[in-house]
């Protein structure tokens, strides 16, 4: 199945997880922190920490918890900005 | 406009690993109707997580397996891949399925909770670069998804995952530069007596450690990372050596060129419902930090909660497993639907076999506990709360400037106010706090509020809308 991933067509696998496909590609930072804009990845890998969470189908979404679906668009360019402080439960 | 859907059942289980399972399928089998409920796709936790490919597949026996094979042909309600993000005080659960977006509820009135333990890493410079990554991440990545973090690697950390991880990277040719240990080789030999009477894990222990040294991997005892360095993601990792407790000593360092750094220093329960619920917790450093107060059976201050697993204090699978079946038990016993001389008799059988698993239990425990001496060692400029770049220097000045507990620091700097909640900082912020004020007890943890998981406001609203808000006829003059 394909998904794409800033624009470009990749072939994964049914199954796996968005993370794992991303790290498994060379794509190690994911985006930018929201205050010092120091650029992150994938950390925990079980959905605690949320430093994977990037925009999936146009709704955040944390890698390591999505599975990849066929036609998926993923986007790293804008996560990590002023929309994920908007999505982000600030009010913890 | 349409409420949630909701499932009624006798006991609400959040959380389908050893503990959560084992619980869902003693209740079930003594007559409840359960509801077992997981973020994830698939039963077994962190450590019986269902293998994504099947190259990662293991051969052998999977306890995993078994577990899903029994909860499949078990007559429970399963609620897989649903997020969790509140917990009422009738111990109601509100879910949102990941799958459609629907908002949920579970009315049980009893609950099991059993969220599982998440990861420590005591924070050091370039600890957010990309390319590192926690070690039961690591442990996920290589075992349920069959990926390496990269290709050559460092392993950092404490505990018995430091050596699975390196030898499980070796294995699949990955090249492991090092693995940095803070225990002395000495710290292994004097819990060896507890590992003993878990002869099966020692030996793969062993295995692990054999495994190194054919492939020439050296083992830096008593070590630890002192920082890591790159510009878009990690390209070099630092290493020096440390005393007793985890303080920096004197001697020199090692530095290593890297694309991944594997860093673990043990596991913090995930005790947010109790907490949330606000159930009596107790700090136990062993247990890996703020845990609530249980009876053996896992029943917590609140009735009708029950708290096991990792998330009630850090034992392991073993012991998560028989806690999960006592309070499966317990909980059908409270229900009054198992006799008590029954339960008396499950009671005594579970008691024998957790005395068994005690010493294995505690010795692990042991290893991968918080060393104080290395958080207070922590370098000022070192971000320690991730979501919101959150410096040690930032929590100290807000000490100095009066804040006398977690929540007051919290409020001065951000720290823990992030999307991750405070999971990934608040044992170690906490540890920061205590250092200058007083004893973690004192300093207390974050307080925990709904939503447990943040979640998007459309899938809180469902299909809620503007023509729904009631508004009341004005009064006629």
């Amino acid at each position: 199945m394909r998904i794409t991933v800033d624009g470009v067509e990749w072939q994964v696998e049914p199954g796996e997880v968005l993370s794992a496909a991303l790290l498994a590609r060379g794509r190690r930072a994911l985006r930018a922190s929201p205050r010092r804009g120091a650029p992150r990845g994938a950390f925990c890998m079980m959905g605690v920490c949320q430093e994977c969470a990037i925009t999936v189908d146009g709704r955040i979404r944390r890698a390591c918890v999505t599975v990849v679906r066929d036609g998926m668009v993923v986007s790293l360019e804008g996560a990590g900005s002023d929309k994920v402080r908007m999505a982000g439960a600030h009010g913890a | 406009m349409s409420g949630p859907l909701c499932h009624r059942v006798d006991l609400a289980v959040l959380g389908a690993g050893p503990a959560g399972g084992a619980a869902a399928l003693a209740a079930s089998r003594a007559g409840l109707r359960v509801a077992l409920i997981d973020e994830n796709p698939e039963a077994g936790g962190q450590v019986w997580r269902k293998p994504v490919r099947p190259a990662a597949r293991s051969a052998k026996a999977d306890p995993g397996e078994a577990l899903r094979a029994d909860l499949r042909a078990g007559g429970l309600t399963l609620l897989y891949g649903r997020t969790v993000w509140s917990v009422g005080a009738s111990l109601d659960l509100d879910l949102i399925d990941g799958e459609s977006g629907r908002w949920e509820r579970v009315s049980a009135g009893r609950l099991v909770a059993a969220g599982g333990a998440h990861e420590r890493v005591v924070p050091f410079p370039g600890w957010t670069l990309p390319g590192v990554v926690g070690l039961a991440g690591a442990t996920i990545l290589l075992k349920s998804h069959g990926v390496a973090p990269g290709r050559r690697v460092l392993v950092a950390g404490c505990g018995p995952l430091l050596f699975a991880v390196a030898a499980g990277l070796a294995g699949t040719g990955i090249d492991v530069v090092g693995v940095a240990d803070l225990a002395a080789r000495g710290d292994w030999l004097r819990a060896m007596p507890s590992l003993l009477t878990r002869p099966g894990l020692l030996g793969q222990g062993a295995r692990w450690m054999a495994s190194l040294r054919a492939a020439g991997i050296p083992v830096f005892f008593r070590h630890a990372l002192r920082r890591a360095e790159g510009a878009t993601g990690i390209e070099r990792a630092v290493i020096g050596p440390v005393d007793a407790e985890g303080a920096p000593a004197p001697g020199p360092e090692h530095a290593f060129a890297v694309d991944a750094l594997c860093v673990g220093n043990g596991l913090v329960p995930g005790a947010e419902v109790t907490r949330l619920l606000r159930a009596p917790h107790r700090f136990d450093r062993l247990r890996g930090g703020l845990v609530p107060v249980t009876d053996e059976a896992g029943r917590t201050g609140i009735p009708g909660l029950y708290a096991v697993g990792d998330g009630a204090g850090l034992r392991g699978a073993a012991m998560a497993a028989l806690g999960g079946e006592f309070a499966g038990l317990a909980a059908a016993a409270d229900a009054g639907r198992l006799a008590s001389d029954a339960f008396a008799r499950e009671a005594a059988r579970l008691r024998r076999a957790m005395a068994r698993e005690r010493p294995f239990s505690d010795g692990m425990a042991g290893m991968m506990r918080l060393r104080p001496a290395q958080v207070r060692a922590i370098p000022p400029e070192t971000v320690v709360c991730r979501c919101e770049d959150v410096t040690r220097a930032e929590i100290d000045a807000a000490v100095e400037a009066g804040a006398r507990d977690v929540n007051q620091m919290k409020q001065f700097t951000r720290c823990g106010m992030g999307p991750c909640q405070g999971r990934m900082c608040g044992d170690v912020a906490a540890e920061l706090v205590a250092a200058r004020v007083g004893p973690r007890e004192a300093v207390g943890s974050f307080t925990a509020r709904p939503p447990l998981r943040p979640i998007g406001f459309d899938e809180l609203m469902g299909d809620f809308d503007y023509a729904d808000i009631p508004i009341p006829e004005p009064a006629p003059l």
